[in-house]
């Protein structure tokens, strides 16, 4: 038997980003923070663009910590769903076209989150990385670090525990 | 704390534009302690199935509290930034209903603060989230 010819590259690609787009824009608060997601495979930065209302201190003027913390967040747990759906998506269980119709998977809960503020985050477009270091039945540990201008200089980072959704939701 | 400093505090959370987007007030500050209320909005929502309030607000929330408590210890000279914060999450805040964090200064260096709060909804005898941290004491800025 001969192997399945490959789909088309733009048909994946279409698939695969549909389905990111419902799981993110789907969250009203992402959607308030102006977050978005670049994919690259199954890898994901996230992308928080500079904004006015971000500010925490004016007189320097720095990111909120809050926002920061939120930045953090939104990547652990969509970084989290994602590899969730990734596997999903890929082995054929999950159809992505009822992500993009509405049916969303329930989101992992925060169980607890740590962030550790390295420096000031600069008036400037911040982004951030999530690594599941653990990802059980029903708990998951993320690490998440984020950045600006330099990579090598991260200006927080954040770990945190995660109740995961019950899989037959 | 003088009424200076009190002013300084009240004028500081106006004058934080994240705090402000997130429709934030302040409800009491004293030698060391803050409570802050926000309002439940639906642009905050974490969980569309539920309406259940993003665990990012509640941080920026826990943050801000926390921050203000630092600022209004009497030991604090005024300004502070955040070195560490870790927020636990007990419950979903129930849709609908604003959530209150109270934070406390339970301790202070020349360089650093040590801040506990907690945030409720409508029902205060179970909390939605509690919060340690660590800040900076530093000059007025």
């Amino acid at each position: 038997m001969s192997r399945a010819r490959p789909e088309p590259v733009q048909v994946v690609k279409q698939r695969r980003d549909a389905a990111l787009n419902a799981l993110v824009n789907g969250v009203p608060y992402i959607r308030f923070l102006g977050i978005v997601f670049d994919r690259r495979g199954d890898e994901l930065t996230a992308v928080m663009p500079f904004e006015e209302r971000l500010v925490g201190n004016p007189n320097l003027p720095a990111l909120h910590g809050g926002a920061t913390a939120a930045f953090l967040e939104v990547t652990a747990i969509i970084g989290l769903s994602w590899s969730m759906l990734w596997e999903r998506i890929e082995d054929n269980s999950l159809d992505p076209e009822k992500l993009v119709a509405g049916q969303l998977p329930r989101l992992p809960k925060t169980i607890d989150f740590t962030v550790d503020y390295l420096r000031s985050g600069l008036p400037r477009d911040a982004y951030a990385r999530a690594q599941v270091t653990r990802s059980g039945r029903r708990y998951a540990s993320v690490k998440v670090e984020a950045w600006q201008d330099n990579r090598a200089r991260p200006f927080a980072q954040a770990t945190g525990h995660f109740l995961m959704p019950r899989q037959d939701d | 704390m003088s009424a200076d400093k009190t002013k300084i505090a009240e004028q500081f959370i106006g004058a934080i534009p994240h705090s402000r987007a997130l429709g934030m007030e302040l409800t009491q500050i004293g030698a060391g302690t803050a409570e802050i209320v926000m309002a439940y909005d639906e642009r905050f929502v974490g969980d569309p199935e539920t309406g259940v309030i993003h665990g990012g607000a509640v941080s920026a929330l826990m943050d801000t509290c926390c921050g203000a408590a630092a600022m209004s210890h009497p030991a604090s000279p005024g300004a502070t930034a955040t070195i560490d914060l870790r927020i636990d999450y007990m419950r979903p805040a129930t849709p609908g209903q604003k959530i209150r964090a109270q934070a406390e200064c339970y301790h202070i260096t020349r360089s650093v603060a040590f801040v506990r709060a907690r945030a409720m909804d409508d029902d205060e005898t179970r909390p939605v989230a509690t919060a340690t941290g660590a800040f900076t004491v530093e000059a007025k800025s």
